[in-house]
Formats: structure tokens, C-alpha cells, sequence
């Protein structure tokens, strides 16, 4: 049972389009995807910038750069439509960090935060940071009016939820009382704590004390409290790209393969974004299994290339020298339906569990995508299904 | 079976924790799994660890959701036994406290502020340092410790100071955030750089980098799994990590002899005879289904093509290759074979 078709072209085309977001499970050829929607649009005669936040270069590859770093770079070769452009970044987490922190506080505090040796491993080296700069990143690209159109890829499996959950998470952060207590030692001569709130945080800050040693809780409550001027400017700024993303120029696409753990990942995040209320545009199956021989099957394929590699000779007449290259071949072609039925499978499955969800589909390349000409390709096959 | 099995050639032998990553997609949970089960053969215990909270062992054994708890998830090949725990970073927080610290009531204080919520979900990093040290704290577990009272000691236990585990394997978060998940510890030492958790966040790192812990890579024979795995490796080796075997999952049998191969690829196969022989066994195919035919085999010669470059390219990482074929059929008897492949190979 077929669900509604995946108009691809007109997404990618469509001046009402501002923002894709490719979200889906890692492995299913997402960031390549990306690329190929952001070249077919830049090719259609718009602006687009692609914005990576996979830390393993893969849009770089895909695009043929050897790096990408914090500002778009154009790449080239785009053919198509005069006007047209197509420019690549990969976040660059820490100086996305940086720059919100120089923005918002004044250049002696902004010294004192970057100096801070808690604040430099919070926003280079640990997990979760990304989601937050990534956000923010998006919200910049997108204030700034220079796109037609941004695709973002998101980081894959699980934390890509954490990318649509981090501003209610900061909120939840910065209005929590956790952050306040932190706050209160830095600011010693407050007033206005009720008792039970001291006691509370006499056992915190004592176990903290005890659990991290006085020097980093110092750290801690240094940056927190260097921060807190400018944590509502940083909330502010999240709300608004969450806004963002819920507005009608966004359209997020689930990227799947037809494999039970893709597909399961799937059906989360159509779940998920429908749950709440973002605009679901549709499903990408991609690295489908087809064969363009369908009349022979898979059963038939098989016995004729047993019949083949059994076969006796007839009397002087020797056997034909292509028997073994027809068998093989016959053997390529069965393997090939088994792997579409299964495909076929699954994926009916995923359209009964979601009939109102649009999809579109790419048949497995032979040969990876690394670089234009096959993004091109990949993005046409999408575009300009057979048939 | 036993005796045979210990004196066969083990790549690993007196490595007590295998950290198994991969990108996303390559089968990494399933690999884990088997390689615990390989582990586990002729009487021995595993632990299976999953640290990412998305159930995928209890899906892969057909189990109940694991709760925060060690349980027997599978019986492995001559009398062994697999058992999984899904780390909760929140309940770890906990444990911890507990357990080091007797904070039973001021645990729950932290909770009730969102202290535990923002240490397992905001705070930089502890989340990472929960999660290696409760491995840290399985592997190293004796039957004696205070730990052990509460989680899987055989009955028969004699010997105090045996490990409750005879090895842990942890299904570990993908290759692009292995290194950094490894050596949050070293980080977590640096920043603190006294008191108890600095001696923790030592000496955990100090099981990371022994003989007693390596990380495997599982991978694809696919251009960017394969570039990954060995940018992996070079980040791991860059930051004193131990490498252990690549394992490449899911791989494809040529179905065409190594002279037709080549000739497929080349896009070189002669339609007109392929036709005719179809034709000898009662098979009628027009131009257009032989050519169809021969494009596919085509497409196959140049995926074995690619697969046995990206197998070259593996190979001159410097570290074991072990490879796993591509499997049919989704039920855990998959996960046997697929340990049986490994013990074979040496990998386990």
C-alpha cells in the first residue's frame, strides 16, 4: 500500500522553504542527503548554505572539501540556474560558544568566562554542547537573511532529539533552583533565602565540596555566576530558533534505510515530531533494494543457475563455456529480488504504521557518493522518480 | 570443547573489558552481543553493557526492558552465561554516592533540587564519567565486594578474590564520540584536581589505558564507515587509547568467479551469450532483460570491487581484521553464529 509521494523537487524549490532539517538513525546516508537537497536547490537558482554538526567531517567528503570550518564556504562546480549558490559548514562548537559569550558580556567578563577553565572543557570537549550550539548556529544562519534556504543535518540517532529538546532543556536549567544555589555563594551578602533553602544549600555545596574538591566547585560557581548575565539573552535566543523550527518555512525530512533498526528509529521520530507539532514534511527511504527484471524471481533465478551448474553435456556436444557466467549472474539476479522482497517488506510495514506520512525513495548506488556528479545523481533520482 | 577452546589462539587474552564501537548503522549492538556471547563460551561470565538508553540488548535477547540491575539475558555456547545491565546515568549518580559516600539522604536532596538532573543531562562530561565508571567498577569487581552482594555470584563462588566477570563488554557510544566518551576521565582529572573523584577519574583512566581494556571497531565495507573507523583508530591511538580489532560486519560472498568478475566491472559481459544461454535452459530473455541482467551483476562486481579495497585499506590499520557475513533472518540464533565467526577468528 503506497503512501503519498515525497514531492522532493518542489520542497527543495519552494521560495516558502527556509529551513530543512534531515533528522533519522546514523548510518542511513543522512548528511550525504543533505548535500544532495541543498545542491538541487542551489542548482534551482537559490542560496543555500548547508550546516554539518557531525563531528566526522562526512558533509566535507561528501562534498569533496577536505575541511569545513565555522563560516560557509562556497563549493564549487554548481551548475544550473544563474544565481544559484551552494556553501558548506561544519559546526565548530567552541567558537559557536565563544562568539555567543563575546556578544553578550561585556569584553572584561567575556575574558574572565573564556578564561575560565570549566567553561573551556564545557564548550570544547564533552557531549551535549553540541546540540545547544548547533541551535544556535541555526538561529544565526537564519537571522541573518543572506539563505533562500538552510539544510541542517543533525547529529545522528538519539541526540538529534536532544537538538529539538535543548531549549526547553536550558530552560528548564536556567530556571531551575540547582543553578541558583550555585549562584548564591558568588554573591555572598544576598539576602532574601529562606532557611529551608540555606539548609538545602549547606548539604549541596557541602557534598559538592566534598564530591569535586573546593577548587572546582570555585570554578563552577565563578562561570555560572560570570554567565548568569548573560543566560537570559542565550535562553531568549534558543526560544526563538525553537519557534523557528515550528513555523511553516521549516520542514523537517526523516532520513531511513529499509533495515529494522532505521526504520524503528523512524516511526520515533515521525512520532515524535508530529507529538509536537513540527512540521513533518515527510520520509526519505533510502538505499532501497530494486531490480528492473522482476518477471524472473527470486525461485526461478535460483533453479535455472542449479539447472545450469548441473548440467550434463549432450553427448559430443559440449557444454556451452558461458553456463558458469549465466549461473553467477543468475545468482547476482536472485540475490538481488530476495533483497528487494525484504526491502518491499519493511518498508509496507512502516507505510501501514504511517499511511499519512509522505515518502520518497533512492535505490542503492553500486558505488558510494563522494562528490558532486554523484550528489547530483542521488538528488535527481530523488527528484525524478522512474515511471 | 572447553579445553580446546582455552588452548586455542586468542588475540585478546587477558583483556578483562572490550569497549565496542562503530558508526551508526554498522551493527555495533549486535556485534557487542555476539562478542559477549564468544566471551562467555565453555562456563564463563560476561557482562553486556549498554549505556546509551535505548533498550537495544533487551530488544536483541527478546527480553523484558532491563531495569538498572544485572541480569541473565543469555545462556552462552558449553554452559556460560551473558548477562546485561542498561546503565541509567541517573540511578549510577546514585549508586555512586551510596556507595562511596553513605549520601543516601543527601542524594535525595540533590535530586529534589535538580542537582542529579543537571549532572546527568546539563553538567559537561559526568554523564560520560558515570557511565565508563560503572564499567570500571563491574570490571574490577571482585566476589568479595560490597557490590557484589546485590548482583550475579554463582552460588559455588569459593575463591573471594575472583572477578565476578570473567570480562565486560560495553556497547559504547558511536566511533566519531568513542575517544572523547574514553577520556572524559583524564579531562574530569584535570579539572579536578583533588579529592575523590580526581582519585576515581584516575584510576579509571588508569583501567582504560592498561592490557586489561581494548576498543573495538565495528565497520561496513562502505567508504565512510570504513574512513571513520580509521580516523577512530588514529584518534584513539593520538590519545593513548588501546586499540583493538575492526570488525567488519555484514559482509558479501562473490557470486561470480575472480576472471568474471573482472569483466563484469569492466561493464565488459557479452549480452548476446548470456541470452543464448538462458535461452538453452527454456529461460526467454529480449535484449532489454539480458542487459538488465548483466547491469546487475555489474553493480555486484564493482560492490565485491569495493569491499576488497576498503578490506585493504582496513588491513593496513595494524590491528586484527575480523569478518562477519552478512546474515539472513533477524532471530538471536543470528547472534551465535555470529559469536561461533568471532571465537574462530580469534577475536574472542
Amino acid at each position: 500500500m503506497p503512501t503519498p509521494r515525497l514531492d522532493v523537487a518542489a520542497l527543495v524549490t519552494d521560495p516558502a522553504t527556509r529551513i530543512i532539517v534531515c533528522c533519522g538513525s546514523g548510518g542511513v546516508g543522512k548528511t550525504t542527503l543533505a548535500a544532495a537537497l541543498g545542491l538541487r536547490a542551489a542548482e534551482s537558482g537559490r542560496r543555500v548554505v548547508t550546516l554539518t554538526i557531525d563531528p566526522a567531517k562526512r558533509l566535507a567528503q561528501s562534498l569533496g572539501l577536505s575541511e569545513l570550518d565555522n563560516t560557509p564556504r562556497k563549493v564549487a562546480g554548481i551548475k544550473g540556474k544563474s544565481g544559484g549558490e551552494l556553501h558548506a559548514m561544519m559546526l565548530d562548537m567552541k567558537r559557536t560558544f565563544d562568539e555567543i559569550v563575546e556578544a553578550h558580556a561585556s569584553p572584561a567578563k567575556a575574558a574572565q568566562i573564556l578564561a575560565n577553565p570549566f567553561y573551556q572543557s564545557l564548550s570544547s570537549s564533552f557531549a551535549g554542547t553540541q546540540e545547544y550550539m548547533a541551535m544556535e548556529k541555526l538561529g544565526q544562519l537564519r537571522r541573518s537573511d543572506r539563505w533562500d534556504l538552510i539544510v541542517v543535518d543533525t547529529p545522528p540517532s538519539r541526540s538529534a532529539l536532544d537538538f529539538l529538546d535543548a531549549p526547553r532543556r536550558l530552560g528548564r536549567f536556567l530556571d531551575g533552583r540547582f543553578i541558583r544555589m550555585l549562584l548564591v555563594p558568588a554573591k555572598a551578602g544576598t539576602r532574601g533565602y529562606a532557611k529551608v533553602m540555606q539548609a538545602g544549600l549547606g548539604l549541596v555545596t557541602g557534598t559538592m565540596t566534598k564530591l569535586l574538591g573546593t577548587q572546582l566547585l570555585t570554578e563552577v560557581q565563578t562561570f555560572v555566576s560570570a554567565m548568569d548575565t548573560m543566560f537570559g539573552g542565550l535562553r531568549e535566543r534558543a526560544e526563538s530558533t525553537a519557534t523557528l523550527l515550528r513555523e511553516p518555512g521549516t520542514a523537517f525530512v526523516v532520513v531511513a534505510a529499509p533495515e529494522p533498526d532505521a526504520l524503528r528509529e523512524a516511526s520515533y521520530f515521525v512520532e515524535r515530531l508530529n507529538e509536537e507539532h513540527m512540521p513533518l514534511a515527510g520520509v526519505v527511504m533510502n538505499r532501497v533494494h530494486v531490480s528492473r527484471v522482476s518477471a524472473i524471481n527470486e525461485g526461478r533465478a535460483t533453479a535455472t543457475a542449479e539447472a545450469l551448474e548441473t548440467q550434463v553435456p549432450d553427448g559430443e556436444k559440449p557444454a556451452d563455456p558461458d553456463n558458469g557466467l549465466t549461473a553467477g549472474i543468475l545468482r547476482t539476479h536472485a540475490q538481488r529480488m530476495h533483497e528487494q522482497a525484504t526491502d518491499q517488506g519493511l518498508i509496507a510495514g512502516f507505510a501501514l504504521a504511517h499511511p499519512k506520512v509522505h515518502s520518497a525513495s533512492v535505490p542503492a548506488f553500486a558505488v558510494d557518493v563522494h562528490d558532486l556528479a554523484g550528489l547530483r545523481d542521488l538528488a535527481a533520482t530523488l527528484c525524478e522518480p522512474e515511471g | 570443547m572447553s579445553r580446546e577452546a582455552a588452548a586455542r589462539d586468542r588475540d585478546w587474552e587477558g583483556v578483562r573489558l572490550h569497549v565496542v564501537t562503530g558508526k551508526g548503522g554498522t551493527g555495533k549492538t549486535n556485534v557487542a552481543a555476539a562478542l559477549a556471547l564468544a566471551l562467555a563460551a565453555g562456563g564463563r561470565r560476561t557482562l553486556l553493557v549498554e549505556c546509551e538508553g535505548r533498550q537495544g540488548l533487551a530488544r536483541l535477547f527478546d527480553a523484558p526492558p532491563l531495569p538498572y540491575a544485572e541480569r541473565r539475558i543469555a545462556v552462552a555456547a558449553d554452559g556460560g552465561m551473558v548477562y546485561g545491565l542498561a546503565i541509567d546515568p541517573e540511578e549510577a549518580l546514585l549508586e555512586y554516592l551510596d556507595l562511596y559516600y553513605h549520601l543516601g539522604r543527601a542524594g535525595r536532596a540533590l535530586r529534589r533540587l535538580g542537582a542529579i538532573d543537571f549532572a546527568t543531562t546539563i553538567a559537561p562530561g559526568v554523564r560520560d564519567v558515570l557511565l565508563t565508571g560503572k564499567a570500571y567498577e563491574a570490571t574490577r569487581r571482585r566476589i568479595s565486594s560490597r557490590a557484589s552482594r546485590t548482583a550475579a555470584v554463582p552460588p559455588n563462588a569459593t575463591d573471594p578474590d575472583a572477578y565476578v566477570y570473567d570480562a565486560v563488554v560495553m556497547d559504547a557510544p558511536p566511533t566519531g564520540r568513542v575517544a572523547r566518551f574514553l577520556n572524559v576521565n583524564s579531562e574530569v582529572a584535570g579539572l579536578a584536581r583533588v579529592g575523590p573523584v580526581n582519585k576515581q577519574a584516575e584510576s579509571i583512566m588508569r583501567l582504560i589505558r592498561s592490557a586489561q581494556t581494548v576498543v573495538h571497531v565495528v565497520t561496513l565495507l562502505e567508504e565512510m564507515p570504513v574512513q571513520e573507523t580509521l580516523d577512530g583508530i588514529d584518534e584513539l591511538r593520538a590519545l593513548d587509547l588501546p586499540v583493538g580489532g575492526i570488525i567488519v560486519n555484514r559482509t558479501h560472498q562473490p557470486l561470480l568467479s575472480a576472471s568474471d568478475l573482472k569483466t563484469a566491472a569492466g561493464g565488459r559481459l557479452d549480452v548476446a551469450a548470456i541470452s543464448r544461454v538462458l535461452k538453452t535452459v527454456g529461460l526467454q530473455a529480449d535484449d532489454a532483460t539480458a542487459t538488465a541482467l548483466c547491469d546487475e551483476a555489474t553493480e555486484h562486481a564493482q560492490q565485491i570491487g569495493i569491499e576488497r579495497r576498503l578490506r585493504n585499506r582496513l588491513k593496513a590499520a595494524g590491528t586484527p581484521v575480523y569478518q562477519l557475513p552478512e546474515l539472513a533472518g533477524l532471530d538471536i540464533g543470528r547472534l551465535y553464529v555470529m559469536a561461533a565467526e568471532l571465537a574462530r577468528q580469534g577475536a574472542a
